[in-house]
């Protein structure tokens, strides 16, 4: 059989084939550039090299290191040095301020802002919610009902010490379990209960007794809560004639609190958390909305 | 015949194909003349541009054209475009693709001819090439012949050559991100940051093996647009075209001569191959058009020169269209069709896209608003029974100096609006201060006495600039329970 060179070259185009045919059909052959080719082998070479220097294969219990060292932890370590290294001038203009000096200056009181932010979602959000909105028991923090204080310093105290959390300094008070305690009768309670509604507006059954509720609240109550009821912030009484109910203001939610008592507590984070992030989270609570 | 059975003969042919060597030999002409001169303007555009200057006062960069990635800005000379500005880079680049689309439409690939990057380098460096190896004919009988010293030295200083036009390629390209004259002296003290050099270190790379070594092969495997191309051009487009009406049949001077005092036809295509020769591709133009061609018009330069040598009517080879040519041979008159649906609606689209852009550039605030509520908490009960909205308000000052806004708020009859940070003035304003050139972030807190709205009711932010008077508004929604 004699090779015929031009057998097997596309008439059309004069185009070799690479031999390969398919129910007829001839693949014409295209040659790719040689280089192309090369650049393939020296990407499988490059990926030696990787192999080499980088942290790559997995051995038994551990892996291969790589010549140059390299380690993920390491580089988050230098990354969180760096941003510690852009925020230091800033981190150390809020440590030396005072609460007052970082209210009037607007490009501290952003960066502290920013700051009690994430240390906000970091340490508060769980009880207070991540907008600070609060929970039945839990305060909100953006409104301007307060039951410590809600001036820049009465927030960070409580920041700081915490609420019956244990602290030496701790803000505590009681309300007593009038009820469980054998200090007041249902129907007392009922009546007292009754009258609370009414301090701040709320509809009252026809038949209740006020006039009673009223004589056991300025007995009983009106220590802690006031003689109007407004609360008094010193002993963290709530104020009961206001908009604002911590667990609610059903009846039947008043009597629970009358017959069992009230007392949540939080946390001191005094030694938890450093004076700068207290400085920081005691802004940004203020600046919520509700601040004094 | 099926999958299993090979075909009775096949030629071994390579599968991968080696690189033939093209050895583009000097011309001289009008065209030629032309890409000179394009060649001086871009690349003195490139070089020459991070060192022009334009005063914009003390708050911003006096550099014409800066890309400013650290304060996220773009300077064009009287434009200073913000990030969010981006969709007039977007217009650019729609714009770049429609001017091509009708460059293609009146004259082929004339950007990959005389404009594209590839090709103007190329074109620089094989300039250095023919000035330090010599023109073709010397070149490749040194490359047949063996290493000699001045082999040797000539290829060296070639090389050299190269890499410190490649590398000064680099070192401009650095420059439009940073003050060019500062990063000139913190590069020569070597105080510049690693990145400069990382990046004049790539490009350096990349021209020099681009336009030194790599050539046509990028035009011929790397480029997406001669394949775009091949399928957008028409038949009406302008190509560089040989002339077979005039060239055929191809023979030597003498033997044409001969045959046109014997009346018998004679072509002006001697055949001479000095359209190969100065081809930057190593195409012959004489097959018809093809992917190689880059449009140049080198070699008609090339067969002009050979034209007028032999006393023939130049113009064998010309920026022509095949319809012309068959006009030719029917004895119709040629003509060129420049004006025509395709050209208008590629210029109707370049006018309607470069108008709306010019207007939007023309029309554009120095100030705007932006406004997110609070999502959590939506809303917030004060004490009072009063409802407070809590919104983030972001204010946006593109002049380069300081200005005070005032904000306010309508559509909640009795409401008011409180920003955390900015005291009310004496006049009982909400007046808040923005920096030159930047953005400012508040926190304000609207909040509403009136228990009978709906549960949403829209709300306007409006501010106005205390100083001049100019507005921006926005708006977002009150929310209630």
């Amino acid at each position: 059989m004699a090779l015929d060179p031009h057998h097997d070259r596309d008439s059309v185009t004069g185009t070799a084939t690479t031999g390969h045919v398919w129910d007829g059909i001839r693949e014409l052959n295209t040659p790719l550039p040689r280089w192309w080719l090369w650049i393939f082998y020296a990407t499988i070479v490059w990926s030696i090299g990787y192999w080499v220097v980088y942290p790559s294969w997995p051995l038994v219990s551990s892996f291969t290191q790589g010549v140059f060292g390299w380690h993920s932890r390491e580089a988050l370590v230098r990354d969180l040095a760096e941003l510690k290294a852009v925020r230091g001038p800033m981190m150390d203009k809020l440590a030396a301020a005072s609460l007052p000096e970082i209210m009037s200056d607007p490009m501290l009181l952003d960066f502290a802002r920013a700051q009690g932010r994430t240390s906000f979602g970091d340490n508060c959000a769980p009880c207070h919610g991540p907008g600070a909105a609060g929970n039945k028991g839990y305060p909100n923090l953006a409104d301007d009902d307060w039951l410590w204080g809600g001036k820049i310093e009465d927030i960070a105290t409580t920041v700081r010490y915490g609420i019956r959390s244990g602290d030496p300094k701790t803000r505590i008070s009681l309300m007593p379990a009038f009820g469980r305690d054998n200090m007041l009768t249902r129907p007392q309670i009922e009546n007292v209960a009754d009258y609370v509604r009414s301090l701040s507006g709320l509809s009252v059954n026809a038949k209740a007794n006020l006039s009673d509720g009223k004589a056991i609240f300025q007995q009983q109550c009106a220590t802690c809560h006031g003689d109007d009821g407004k609360g008094k912030r010193d002993l963290g009484a709530p104020d009961l004639t206001d908009a604002i109910w911590l667990y609610g203001s059903d009846r039947a939610v008043i009597i629970e609190g009358v017959w069992g008592g009230r007392g949540g507590t939080m946390p001191a984070w005094v030694g938890r958390l450093d004076d700068t992030t207290i400085k920081a989270l005691s802004i940004y609570v203020h600046t919520l909305g509700g601040g004094q | 015949m099926t999958a299993h059975q090979p075909p009775e003969f096949f030629e071994e042919a390579p599968l991968y194909e080696p690189r033939r060597a093209v050895y583009p030999q000097a011309v001289h002409g009008t065209y030629r003349r032309i890409k000179w001169a394009v060649l001086l303007v871009t690349l003195g555009i490139y070089y020459g541009l991070p060192f022009v200057r334009w005063d914009r006062g003390p708050n911003a960069p006096d550099q014409a054209v800066l890309i400013d990635f650290p304060g996220r800005r773009f300077y064009f000379f009287f434009i200073e475009l913000w990030p969010q500005e981006i969709y007039y880079l977007t217009g650019l680049l729609i714009l770049a693709a429609i001017a091509l689309f009708l460059m293609n439409a009146v004259a082929g690939r004339v950007w990959c001819g005389y404009l594209c990057p590839q090709t103007v380098w190329t074109d620089l460096f094989q300039a250095i090439e023919r000035l330090t190896e010599g023109d073709r004919r010397e070149h490749i009988q040194r490359n047949n012949g063996p290493w000699t010293a001045e082999r040797v030295v000539r290829a060296g200083i070639k090389h050299f050559l190269w890499l410190m036009v490649a590398w000064w390629t680099g070192g401009a390209w650095v420059l439009y991100f940073s003050d060019a004259p500062t990063l000139v002296r913190d590069l020569a003290t070597f105080h510049a940051p690693f990145i400069a050099y990382a990046w004049i270190g790539i490009l350096t790379v990349t021209t020099y093996f681009l336009a030194g070594h790599m050539r046509e092969q990028v035009c011929l495997y790397m480029c997406p647009w001669p394949r775009i191309q091949a399928a957008l051009t028409d038949e009406h487009a302008l190509n560089v075209t040989y002339r077979y009406d005039r060239g055929e049949p191809r023979a030597s001077v003498k033997k044409s001569a001969t045959l046109r005092e014997n009346g018998l036809p004679a072509g002006d295509c001697i055949d001479c191959l000095q359209c190969v020769h100065v081809c930057p591709t190593g195409v012959d133009i004489r097959n018809g058009p093809n992917l190689g061609c880059i449009q140049c018009g080198l070699c008609i330069d090339a067969c002009d020169a050979v034209m007028t040598k032999i006393g023939r009517p130049p113009r064998l080879i010309a920026y022509d269209t095949d319809l012309n040519i068959t006009a030719r041979q029917e004895g119709q008159q040629p003509h060129f069709n420049i004006v025509r649906a395709r050209t208008i609606l590629y210029a109707a689209i370049l006018a309607v896209i470069g108008g709306i852009m010019l207007f939007t550039l023309a029309t554009r605030h120095a100030e705007a608003v932006n406004v997110i509520h609070d999502r959590n908490p939506i809303f917030v009960r004060m004490s009072d029974g009063a409802i407070r909205n809590a919104f983030t308000v972001r204010i946006i000052n593109k002049r380069l100096e300081a200005r005070a806004f005032a904000l306010t708020i309508s559509g909640l009859p009795g409401s008011f609006v409180e920003v955390i940070g900015a005291a009310p003035r004496s006049d009982g304003r909400v007046v808040i201060e923005v920096g030159p050139d930047q953005t400012r972030e508040v926190r304000a807190l609207v909040t509403d006495y009136n228990y009978a709205l709906p549960p949403f009711t829209p709300v306007g932010f409006h501010l106005l600039d205390i100083a001049t008077g100019e507005r921006a508004d926005t708006r977002d929604n009150f929310r209630r329970p």
